[in-house]
């Protein structure tokens, strides 16, 4: 079990120019933009791809300007969702009359923030843990195509699912919810 | 405090799937591509010759290019060489 480093950690890093953390950076916040561009805005993949390669584009170019160093995910979400409404705009230029943003995107962020929460909790289980539960909710793979790349007996993922729940469950209790906070 | 039991986890463990991995990769190597990465992919890909000497030694033909010792930068340019 690992003690993850914290946002601020990780961005001081950053700042150093280590490529490690960058890529650290990169992965611990992929899933969330991903998610702003495609599940609270819609965009289709093509337009999600832009948006996504430019806000880790301008992340890296304006980290050093970053105000809050643990502020990092509220900022890497106002930029995400600054890009995405700049792709509508620019598309609703070509076809007028659409609307140029979706509804409940307030409502879809805040789930994903939720969601980024307990993901970072997940970081924190044993590597065991944390790929059987990423494969099996996240990437919505079988029992067997679990079983198969972990080498483990297809009848025993079931169980050991509902205990990494469990131990997740008791990771999350452990912690302070992180409020929401203004970016850079 | 937030219940979550394991319906509610697993419905916010299904919100966040991964990314695309070329997508992830590509922003993982946006500082080596500000050093030069993709001058350099590119040129392999059109001289042949510069790319046999990246093959044969890559951190000198880049130092003979005119890149500053970089082993991060050398490390990225044999993954793309050889994928």
């Amino acid at each position: 079990m690992g003690v993850a480093e914290t946002d601020a950690q990780l961005v001081a890093r950053c700042r150093t120019g280590d490529d490690d953390a960058w890529r650290e950076l990169v992965d611990r916040f992929s899933r969330y933009v991903y998610a702003i561009a495609v599940q609270a805005f819609r965009l289709p993949e093509a337009d999600a791809e832009d948006v996504f390669q430019e806000v880790f584009a301008r992340a890296y170019q304006n980290l050093p300007k970053l105000r809050n160093d643990a502020a990092i995910r509220p900022w890497l979400a106002q930029l995400t969702r600054r890009l995405c409404l700049d792709t509508i705009r620019a598309g609703a230029r070509e076809q007028p009359g659409e609307l140029p943003e979706p509804t409940g995107v307030d409502d879809t962020i805040a789930r994903l923030d939720e969601a980024l929460y307990v993901h970072e909790a997940l970081a924190t289980l044993p590597d065991n843990c944390q790929e059987i539960l990423d494969r099996f909710f996240a990437r919505d793979e079988s029992y067997r195509l679990i079983g198969d790349a972990l080498d483990l007996p297809a009848g025993t993922i079931a169980s050991r699912i509902s205990r990494c729940l469990v131990k997740l469950r008791s990771e999350l209790e452990g912690r302070n919810p992180v409020p929401a906070e203004s970016g850079g | 405090m937030r219940n979550y039991d394991e319906e509610t986890l697993a419905v916010l463990l299904r919100t966040l799937p991964a990314a695309p991995t070329a997508w992830v990769k590509a922003a993982q190597e946006i500082p080596l591509a500000r050093r030069g990465l993709d001058d350099i992919v590119e040129r392999a890909r059109a001289d042949r010759a510069f790319r046999e000497a990246l093959f044969r030694d890559a951190e000198n033909t880049l130092g003979e290019a005119g890149f500053e010792h970089d082993p991060g930068l050398v490390d990225a340019v044999r993954e793309h060489l050889s994928s």
